[in-house]
């Protein structure tokens, strides 16, 4: 593990082990909001995804992480723009998909076949007046025409039992399931279609902490069955150092720190992951300053809950 | 609730006195906090920027970011409003008088008579001059009654609450499926002599019931923010919190609320004039037509008899439309962001299209968003 | 469950309601209507038969010393057995008949572009909403605007057009009462008259009605394409057409179904100006004629009839909006 020298713009696959094979790799991307006066959102941003690999992107709200997770699936809405930048997929089986040049049938095909999503808020991200089953068969309709409705109710079923939800519930609606049930639905959803990439946009930080474990868990455990990888975005670090295998570090608009977690734990480079660390106060230990009244003692960088 | 819900779905979003504190539009944080609504519901909102307007200055905080931004409609509507009004309240003094039957009959349009006179010889545009200031007397009033009566059935039952919301809520909800014109034409029908104020009365009783329920919805679900709980654990009076903490936040839905009931109320004394049920003995835009219709006008193809009346109601009610529909704006920023935000993106690839037509970084080839280059209907 | 039976719960309060206020009304008003009534009645050369005295009072309360409760259950008997009194403008027609003639052609016509503006308003409003923010939203103002008039006074302007000066449409009537001189007759010559009859009228209506439904519709598509749950049906790669119908005008539509009633509302008042403007032999016309000769009976009849008939739309579209959206299934 080497700990990589600060620089405003750490290579895109800092901190990668040996071996890492590049599943996703984002080059200079830059994204603009077009209002009066335009705002940078994502400043020159390079990023390399590994197969398997969990990715966590940290960074207090507005520095840009979701701005920037939206831009490499081409989701951005307006008045969000992409000035610039590649994106490209490197493909299982061999193919290299330049995402950004995708457009019309062919980004949909691409669509949640190679890379999902499961978004910031599940609460409102299910469709309220069709049925679960409906939403899934959606997906299989989409991408997968030749299933039979047998061979979709099988996968469906599959896919809940996957996430830890009871298969009976297929045929509920959003309201009828409690949030931690939605974002496990939401999750299964995103598996559908065995996608190489999986970005999830703080799928944790509306539910309590019992079942943002669980949650956690069934995403780690996931990981291990299927092999996809994952770009885990949320502003809370320690989260991330407990179940990430790198860290990228992003801050108004740009990424400041990219490394392993554990080089990132252990020796944050950069002046603000060392605040961010900072902030997090911890169960024993002194109680060392935090909220970034300066001051960090040597063992006050966080025992995380 | 299924009730509730289904009360709520007939309530749209337009109707949302305070969203802009907690909706997130497009990914975008709020853009503008509606003063005096401060999110005490946590927004899930991604990247937090300042993200100021897309057309025109930021507004200032305050009073300033509730009123509707300065647009062409906006323009045009206070326009039309403003010179309609000033015409009935000045016109009279400059025309004939409107009952003097001195002139000729059916005349058509000249210098003398701007647009001819009618069965009786009375000069038509003297009494277009002055039926304005009835027709829009009527329209006054009754857009008052209706205010009223929709705050006091709509906020008291929200915030109060218990029985008096389900008594209250009840009646609102017969008021608003009992068919409203047949009320007042058979109302109407049982007085002998109607005047102005008669008619607005009863215009103003039967119009309230839809502003009521919306209103209604509002004040429940502000009952519960936090600034209203704490005036009332602080030992507040009710009425003292209604005047002070709930009425200021729904000001903008309560002047579309009024528009809205003005204009009704014109459209219906007109319509009621035109039946003959309208104020007996006043002359209002309304009862011009009636007259123009009953005397063979439209067979006699005199137009100017009966198209000037109907065309300053209806002048005026685009106006106030308009002025609506710029509150609209208001209450709902997403109405005018979204589609503003669309325009804007796609001006901004145009542009860096015809400046890097062969750049490599996929500019040409830019993102597309998903909805521009499909065609879903028609 | 609980839902339909609330809402069932209600409307029969309401209809209650309405009749009551039926029998009320003209106890509340200022002077006489009774009198006024026998005035007008024994005019035209109408006898008063003890029946028709039976009539009379039930539809204003005796002068006998029955109790106004009384009057209030008798007045519920007749119209249970389906008597709604005698009419002096066309004595000696009774009631329901001269209802039953005018019926069919307001639910004809009235119903018809009814259905057809909120077809137009609700699939025009999905389709103005989805392409926010192109040349498209410049037809917002335009239908505003269409909203702001005069229903009547355009269709004067439409009759002055279209039937005066042009000749294309008939001014009056629902068919041609000179080739069909005995009546309605089921022929297809008698539809094609109707159906010219009915254009321009049909046409007033939905000019006028469509825009408030296409306004709605396009806010709230404009609202719900911003959801989350359209965000993520795109990010699912799905089709754009699945997107717009059954992810976004699903939902999008719900307000104006529930909202159906207000709305509705303003068509009946429009239609009723119509039929004055054609002499359209529907409610409208029934009602109106009524008032002009202060033919009581049938003023409360039409009166209580129409009504009726709005109430029974708006349960039919609250049976529709508990059909589609589920969220008022299961919970209470």
């Amino acid at each position: 593990m080497s700990t990589s020298t600060v620089s405003a713009r750490p290579a895109g696959d800092a901190g990668a082990g040996p071996g890492a094979i590049p599943v996703l790799t984002a080059s200079n991307i830059s994204i603009e909001y077009q209002v009066t006066p335009v705002v940078q959102a994502v400043k020159d941003v390079s990023l390399t995804l590994h197969r398997g690999e969990i990715l966590g992107l940290a960074g207090e709200s507005g520095c840009g992480k979701t701005t920037l997770a939206y831009g490499l699936n081409q989701l951005l809405k307006p008045p969000a723009l992409r000035t610039s930048g590649e994106i490209v997929l490197h493909d299982k089986d061999g193919h290299d998909i330049d995402v950004a040049a995708l457009s019309g049938n062919a980004l949909r095909a691409f669509r949640w076949d190679k890379v999902s999503m499961v978004f910031q808020g599940a609460m409102n991200a299910l469709n309220p007046v069709i049925s679960i089953k409906a939403q899934l068969f959606d997906v299989f309709d989409t991408h997968r025409p030749g299933m039979s409705r047998k061979e979709k109710t099988q996968r469906s079923r599959e896919l809940l039992e996957l996430v830890g939800v009871d298969p009976k519930r297929l045929d509920s609606y959003a309201h009828e399931l409690s949030g931690g049930m939605r974002q496990r639905v939401m999750i299964a959803m995103a598996l559908a279609l065995n996608p190489q990439v999986m970005i999830m946009d703080e799928p944790t930080t509306a539910l309590d902490v019992v079942v943002q474990r669980g949650i956690l868990r069934e995403i780690m455990r996931l990981r291990e069955q299927l092999g996809f990888a994952v770009i885990f975005i949320t502003h809370d670090l320690p989260m991330l150092l407990e179940i990430s295998d790198r860290i990228a570090v992003m801050l108004q608009g740009e990424i400041v720190e990219l490394n392993s977690a554990e080089a990132i734990y252990a020796a944050p480079a950069h002046e603000y992951t060392r605040k961010l660390l900072a902030s997090f106060p911890s169960l024993t230990g002194e109680r060392g300053a935090f909220v970034r009244a300066g001051g960090d003692t040597e063992d006050n960088t966080g025992e995380v809950a | 609730m299924a009730d509730d819900i289904r009360e709520a779905q007939a309530v749209t979003p337009a109707a949302d006195a305070a969203p802009a504190a907690s909706v997130v539009v497009d990914g975008l944080p709020p853009e503008n906090h509606t003063p005096g609504i401060e999110p005490d519901v946590p927004i899930t909102s991604p990247d937090a920027f300042a993200v100021a307007s897309t057309d025109g200055p930021a507004p200032k905080r305050g009073l300033r970011a509730m009123l509707p931004r300065r647009s062409g409609k906006l323009i045009v509507g206070l326009a039309l409003v403003i010179a309609i009004i000033v015409f009935s309240i000045i016109g009279p003094f400059f025309t004939q008088s409107p009952t003097s039957t001195e002139n000729q009959q059916y005349l058509p349009p000249s210098s003398e008579h701007w647009l001819g006179t009618n069965h009786l010889g009375v000069d038509i545009f003297a009494q277009l001059a002055n039926g304005g200031a009835g027709s829009l007397m009527v329209g006054l009033v009754a857009g008052t009654l209706a205010l009223v009566l929709s705050l006091c059935f709509g906020i008291i039952a929200g915030y109060v609450g218990g029985w008096t919301d389900e008594i209250l809520k009840f009646i609102t909800n017969v008021m608003l499926v009992i068919p409203g014109l047949p009320l007042v034409i058979v109302i109407s029908a049982y007085l002998s002599t109607r005047s102005l104020w008669i008619v607005a009365l009863i215009l103003g009783f039967t119009a309230w019931a839809g502003a009521a329920i919306v209103l209604r919805l509002q004040a429940k679900s502000l009952r519960s923010r936090d600034y209203v709980y704490a005036a009332k654990v602080a030992g507040e009076k009710t009425h003292r919190i209604i005047l002070v903490e709930i009425l200021p936040n729904l000001l903008p839905l309560l002047a579309a609320n009024f528009l809205g009931a003005v204009l009704l109320a014109i459209l219906g004394e007109a319509g009621l004039s035109y039946l003959g049920l309208g104020p007996s003995g006043s002359i209002t835009w309304g009862t011009i037509l009636n007259q123009a219709s009953a005397n063979g006008a439209l067979a006699q193809q005199m137009w100017w008899w009966f198209v000037p009346p109907g065309l300053m109601i209806a002048l005026f009610g685009c106006g106030l439309a308009l002025i609506n529909f710029s509150i609209d704006e208001i209450i709902n920023p997403k109405l005018r962001q979204a589609p503003a935000a669309v325009k804007s993106v796609r001006k901004a690839r145009k542009s860096r299209a015809t400046q890097r037509p062969s750049g490599p970084s996929a500019v040409a080839s830019a993102p597309v968003a998903p909805r521009d280059d499909e065609k879903v209907k028609a | 469950m609980r839902f339909y039976v609330r809402r069932i719960t209600f409307y029969v309060i309401t209809l209650w309601a309405a009749v009551s206020l039926n029998f009320l009304l003209p106890k509340l008003m200022p002077g006489d209507p009774k009198q006024i009534f026998i005035d007008k009645f024994v005019r035209k050369g109408g006898e008063l038969t003890p029946a028709m005295q039976n009539s009379i009072d039930l539809l204003f309360g005796g002068d006998d010393d029955a109790t106004l409760w009384d009057q209030y259950l008798s007045y519920w008997g007749k119209i249970l057995q389906g008597d709604l009194g005698i009419s002096i403008t066309y004595y000696p027609k009774p009631v329901v008949e001269l209802i039953g003639a005018a019926l069919p052609w307001t639910l004809g016509l009235v119903g018809l572009a009814t259905i057809i503006s909120f077809i137009l308003g609700i699939v025009g409003g999905a389709w103005v909403g989805w392409k926010r923010g192109t040349w498209v939203d410049h037809v917002i103002p335009a239908s505003t605007l269409l909203q702001a008039l005069p229903y009547f006074w355009l269709a004067l302007i439409l009759v002055s057009v279209f039937s005066v000066s042009l000749g294309w449409f008939p001014i009056i009537g629902a068919y041609d009462i000179f080739s069909f001189d005995n009546g309605p007759e089921w022929s297809w010559e008698f539809v094609g008259s109707v159906v010219y009859h009915g254009t321009l009228p049909a046409l007033t209506i939905i000019i006028s009605a469509v825009g408030g439904w296409l306004l709605g519709m396009r806010n709230m598509m404009v609202s719900t394409l911003s959801e989350d749950y359209v965000t993520t049906a795109e990010a699912k790669g799905l089709r754009p057409m699945r997107v717009a119908t059954t992810y976004a005008t699903r939902n999008a539509v719900l307000p104006s179904i529930a909202g159906f009633g207000v709305t509705l509302g303003f068509v009946v008042a429009g239609s009723v100006v119509m039929e004055q403007v054609f002499s359209y032999p529907g409610l409208g016309k029934l009602l109106l004629t009524s008032v002009q000769s202060n033919d009581f009976a049938l003023m409360q009849g039409t009166f209580l009839v129409i009504t009726v008939s709005v109430l029974a739309a708006n349960f039919l579209m609250e049976l529709i909006y508990g059909f589609i959206d589920p969220r008022t299934r299961n919970n209470g």
